[in-house]
């Protein structure tokens, strides 16, 4: 681990704005090593993850496997270097092992794998999580379990109509351990969202399928927590579209498109690691 | 055989509190019983099949026992990727029931059609797949694939079919001899079992001894039964609600290649549809006829392989 960055407590206790500058950095030494895309799409959803793990989700990295948990579904599973970073950072496993990330023969796959402890679902191909999350939903609701289960969603994703499946699926089932984010940072993998494929209105869109609807700025630390942290709504699940900027943290990145593909250079990482661990 | 299906999901489900049944909007005068029974484990998710695969994931992934129901193409083809990835990647443990398989829906045409789906479901890895030929295959089955812990695909029928040999059956993984024979072995995969049955019956007539078995499992597909099957005959035929490619003929094929002087195999299949041709509406009988696979062109297609001095001809198209 570099200098800058001493090892962090195993518990949840961390301040989440430090969370999300650790993971920022890991998942940037990640995807300079392996020279792998999809940075801009991990920065996006990064302080939505800082939130998450640090104020909202019940997990014990000592009992990855306890059937009471929160359920975390990541069903944009190209950002996997930040979920990765996110896990090691929570205490599921050191975070020296992220330096095996898209290593040959390691576990940490460039898209994101339910073999790595912490990791509930793999995904990759878009449009998976959210029906996967539902029946985690049901199975919990029938069992008497108090998890929640929360899925984070691209909005490039949302143009997958098995997602619309479960979205027409989760109100009338009353879903309301059901929680989903979706990171929208308005572009997706090949332009811009309202070029390629228009969402808007997106929240009525929500609204009209029967979800508690929820807007905030995706890197409102205190926004995010009130808006995930509520207690759940007594007859909807709920979906929280978190505002964010693709690449956010890091000024070059921000905002622009190559960032799902391109890699840092060691220079390029230098800069960014300053800037971010500067914010 | 889809009532022999639900009636024995129901039994098992009234002492394993684990068992799921949701179908996609299908199964009218079938599944309500189980509904009834067991309403907190059965869910109508409607006509959303990827969504149900992925549902059915979660479910299994929470530690559930989950079947999914609909109609032949439904739950297999229309969210293939979702039982890639979300089922069998997982090792969740749902089970994949197709009903209607080959064209038990007859004249309702292409659509409900199903005769590529065991060979895109047997490649998927990791997953059994069971083709029974009555509803005591059936039975068997279920309470097999209840008990198994990993993915399975069942394709059924419809209703009506007979029980094709009293016998019980023992381990359904195996294949079943409801025949025996001496000149030829006829292998049957799914209700052409009765055809093959009937066939046999004809050959009889021109002086031609069959054993016949029924196959209930392809996958795992019990080699050592198939190998002792072809023991002894002049003839191995293969017979299937399906095309050829991918299917049991060549499951078949693939384990006597490896037998030293195996017997010539001639594999019975429907054939391949033609692109841009409308399929003709048929009642299941007259669909298989024109596939070649009524009793008496079974029984001739045989004869013919028999008797030629080259062996068999291959599959290729119905005389």
């Amino acid at each position: 681990m570099p200098d800058t960055m001493p090892e962090s407590p195993r518990d949840n206790t961390m301040d989440p704005a430090e969370f999300a500058r650790r993971i920022r950095v890991h998942a940037l030494r990640m995807v300079h090593r392996a020279n792998a895309s999809h940075i801009g799409s991990c920065f996006s959803m990064a302080d939505v993850l800082a939130v998450l793990y640090t104020r909202v989700l019940r997990l014990d990295p000592t009992r990855p496997d306890d059937p009471d948990r929160d359920r975390f579904v990541l069903s944009k599973g190209h950002a996997a270097a930040i979920l990765y970073a996110a896990l090691a950072e929570r205490g599921f496993f050191p975070p020296a092992l992220l330096d095996d990330y898209s290593r040959n023969g390691s576990p940490f796959t460039g898209h994101v794998s339910h073999a790595i402890p912490g990791v509930e679902v793999s995904t990759g191909s878009l449009g998976h999580g959210l029906p996967i999350a539902t029946g985690l939903a049901l199975a919990a609701r029938a069992a008497g379990r108090p998890s929640r289960v929360v899925c984070l969603l691209s909005d490039g994703e949302c143009d997958e109509g098995s997602n619309w499946e479960a979205i027409l699926f989760a109100p009338h089932h009353r879903l309301t351990n059901l929680t989903v984010i979706v990171d929208h940072n308005k572009i997706q993998s090949f332009g811009r969202v309202d070029e390629v494929l228009d969402l808007a209105p997106f929240a009525d869109k929500w609204r009209a399928f029967g979800w508690r609807t929820v807007e905030v700025d995706g890197h409102d630390l205190g926004a995010l927590e009130g808006a995930l942290g509520a207690p759940p709504d007594p007859e909807k699940p709920r979906v929280v579209i978190a505002h964010t900027v693709k690449g956010r943290g890091v000024s070059f990145m921000e905002d622009r498109l190559e960032w799902h593909y391109k890699s840092p250079s060691a220079e390029q990482l230098a800069q960014a690691v300053a800037e971010i661990l500067g914010s | 055989m889809r009532n022999t299906f639900v009636a024995t999901l129901e039994e098992i489900a009234a002492r394993d509190p684990r068992i799921w049944l949701l179908n996609g909007d299908l199964g009218f005068s079938v599944l309500e019983r189980f509904a009834e029974k067991h309403p907190g484990r059965y869910l109508n998710v409607g006509v959303a099949e990827q969504n149900m695969a992925g549902i059915a994931a979660g479910l299994g992934m929470s530690g559930n026992t989950v079947f999914v129901y609909s109609i032949g193409n439904f739950p297999t083809l229309r969210c293939l990727e979702q039982l890639r990835n979300d089922v069998c990647y997982h090792g969740a443990d749902v089970k994949v029931v197709s009903v209607g398989g080959g064209y038990a829906y007859g004249s309702q045409g292409y659509t409900h059609h199903a005769l590529e789906d065991v060979a895109v479901m047997a490649v998927l890895p990791g997953i059994e797949v069971f083709v029974p030929s009555d509803p005591a295959e059936v039975r068997a089955i279920v309470a097999a694939v209840a008990a198994s812990g990993k993915p399975a695909y069942l394709r059924l029928s419809r209703a009506g079919e007979p029980v094709l040999d009293p016998r019980p059956i023992g381990d359904v993984r195996r294949v079943r001899p409801l025949r025996d024979g001496s000149d030829v072995a006829i292998l049957a995969s799914g209700p052409v079992a009765r055809a093959a049955l009937a066939a046999a019956d004809l050959l009889a007539e021109r002086g031609v001894s069959a054993r016949v078995l029924s196959v209930p499992c392809l996958k795992p597909l019990d080699r050592d039964g198939i190998v002792a099957a072809a023991a002894g005959v002049r003839l191995v035929v293969t017979i299937e609600e399906h095309i050829a490619r991918g299917g049991f003929g060549r499951e078949v094929a693939a384990v006597l290649i490896g037998e030293p002087g195996h017997p010539p195999l001639l594999t019975l299949a429907v054939p391949e549809t033609d692109p841009g041709k409308g399929c003709v509406a048929g009642d299941r009988d007259a669909l298989l006829a024109a596939a070649g696979l009524s009793p008496a062109a079974i029984a001739d297609r045989i004869r013919a392989a028999v008797r030629s001095p080259e062996g068999p001809a291959r599959e290729g198209r119905p005389p």
